[in-house]
């Protein structure tokens, strides 16, 4: 395949970036989207040019660090990671435009590699359990409903790609704030700070600079792991209830 | 050194609701919803029209004695008014706060732009401002009576009739009657996930129940104006 790319290049946080032209050739339709861009770095590194950077890890759509956004939609045209898609859904021919993530909480760092870590905030706020140290507790110590562990392995599965907020068209980071604050307040563990919790994972989100939102849909739509929209309203229900009770935050 | 064993002051419940996103939207939604129940009600009396002028301009009149005798004549709609004024104001500053967040929150845009991205928040925010002044120019016309052709007081029945005898009347009744459909088709649905009433369960009957009810809203409205027009109503 022959392909034309338009890549978002910007060499550092601060510079000015743009959209520039390669053209690619030799591409199978069975390589990944991240191996055609390889590809397309061994070219440049022979030309001595820079090569395009950006965030890849696992290469199995299971660490979400694949992160860019593919002809205007996160991840691009298939409901999979970038590192999972293949250019056997693109023709040749074509010409793909490919940008970073875009939201003022998530800054380009060079070229498609943009800064998460406000994600990683959101977590340390209150994306964990308390649990005493010590030998292991046994595996059926603490019984969990069967629909409680469904419901908390759906949104475990958030691997904090970001597509939600490069979707959103508000930067909204609700979905992925509230597959984490689902994923354990359903489940007894996450129970002693089930108020506090999601009070100060929404102030986090707040403070980091996300839009709200709008119901819109574009992140469920986006995601990857199939985080579906009624997760942020069991979130902003869990947000009510922590409110009338009247819960604290730990933080802020 | 003692330990400090004072902790700050909690922040108030109506402050910590405010400064969040989801306090605001909760907000947003819960005044919409008060707005919403207005012009249900709103809708049912309307529809008196077609059961000619005494039956309507009674039943205005009747709405000034809900209450009475333990409420003076004319207090009800006292009582509904700083209501629907609170309501009106808490949805506007939030709407308005919220969407310049919104768009502070996503600075640049895609080269790539897809086109249905972002319909219904764009519809939200345009309908939002026209339905704003529409209920300035609804209250002039047919409250104050101030910019109505025919303004003759205790007879709205009248009144209304002059009102879609003019074209710029009709024009502005129906422009604001389609955007009021198309602001509760999203926003009851927009309503119930902020509620948190949404469920994976209830999110096909919440949008059927948004679009029905937006549709039943619309359509009643502009029955009116378009009855006046054809003569049906004089
Ligand atoms: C003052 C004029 C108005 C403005 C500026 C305005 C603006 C907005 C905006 C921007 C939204 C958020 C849309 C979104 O979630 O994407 C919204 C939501 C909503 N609006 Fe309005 N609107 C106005 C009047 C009304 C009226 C007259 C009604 C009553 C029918 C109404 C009912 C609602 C409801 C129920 C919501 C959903 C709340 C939520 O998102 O949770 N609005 N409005
Ligand atoms: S909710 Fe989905 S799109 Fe958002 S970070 Fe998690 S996996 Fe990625
Ligand atoms: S590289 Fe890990 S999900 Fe794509």
């Amino acid at each position: 395949m022959r392909l034309t790319l338009r890549i978002w290049r910007q060499t550092g946080p601060d510079e000015p970036g743009a959209m520039t032209t390669y053209e690619v050739d030799g591409i199978s339709e069975d390589m990944s989207f991240l191996e055609m861009l390889d590809h397309l770095n061994e070219e440049l590194i022979l030309g001595g040019d820079e090569p395009v950077a950006f965030d890849q890890d696992c290469r199995e759509g299971i660490c979400g660090a694949c992160g860019m956004v593919i002809n205007g939609q996160a991840h691009g045209p298939e409901r999979t990671t970038t590192c999972q898609l293949h250019m056997r859904h693109f023709n040749d021919g074509d010409t793909i435009d490919i940008e970073p993530w875009r939201a003022s909480a998530f800054p380009v760092v060079k070229d498609l590699v943009v800064d998460r870590s406000a994600f990683d905030r959101i977590i340390s706020s209150g994306g964990f359990i308390s649990a005493p140290t010590g030998s292991a507790p046994d595996a059926h110590a603490t019984p969990v409903p069967k629909a409680a562990a469904d419901l908390a392995f759906e949104n475990a599965e958030c691997i904090g790609c970001g597509a939600c907020v490069a979707a959103c068209p508000n930067g909204s980071a609700m979905l992925f704030t509230s597959a984490k604050v689902v994923h354990l307040n359903v489940l007894p563990q996450g129970a002693p700070e089930r108020e506090s919790r999601v009070l100060d994972m929404v102030g986090t989100m707040d403070a980091e600079g996300f839009g709200g939102c709008t119901n819109t849909g574009e992140c469920a739509t986006a995601c990857p792991k199939g985080i579906p929209l009624p997760t942020i309203a069991a979130m902003n229900r869990e947000y009510l209830r922590a409110t009338v009770k009247g819960g604290k935050r730990r933080t802020g | 050194m003692a330990l400090a064993t004072r902790t700050p002051r909690p922040p108030s419940l109506i402050g910590s609701v405010w400064r969040s996103t989801v306090g605001k939207k909760t907000i947003m939604a819960v005044s919409g919803l008060i707005m919403l129940g207005y012009l249900v009600s709103h809708l049912f009396g309307n529809l008196k029209v077609f059961f000619g002028a005494d039956d309507f301009n009674g039943y205005a009149h009747w709405l000034r004695t809900i209450g009475e005798p333990i409420l003076h004549h004319g207090w009800f709609l006292w009582i509904v008014r700083p209501v629907l004024l609170a309501a009106v104001i808490l949805h506007g500053v939030t709407a308005y706060q919220l969407s310049r967040r919104d768009l502070a929150a996503r600075p640049q845009k895609y080269a790539h732009q897809r086109k249905e991205q972002s319909y219904a928040t764009r519809t939200m925010r345009w309908g939002g401002v026209i339905l704003t002044l529409f209920i300035i120019w609804h209250i002039l016309d047919l409250t104050t009576l101030t910019v109505n052709e025919r303004a003759e007081e205790g007879h709205p029945y009248e009144n209304l009739v002059a009102s879609f005898s003019t074209w710029y009347g009709n024009t502005i009744y129906i422009t604001a009657m389609i955007a009021v459909g198309l602001h509760i088709r999203h926003g009851l649905w927009s309503a119930a996930q902020t509620l948190g009433v949404a469920s994976a369960r209830r999110t096909r009957a919440l949008k059927i129940a948004s679009n029905g009810l937006a549709l039943v809203m619309s359509c009643g409205f502009i029955s009116i104006p378009v009855s006046v027009m054809l003569g049906l109503v004089d």
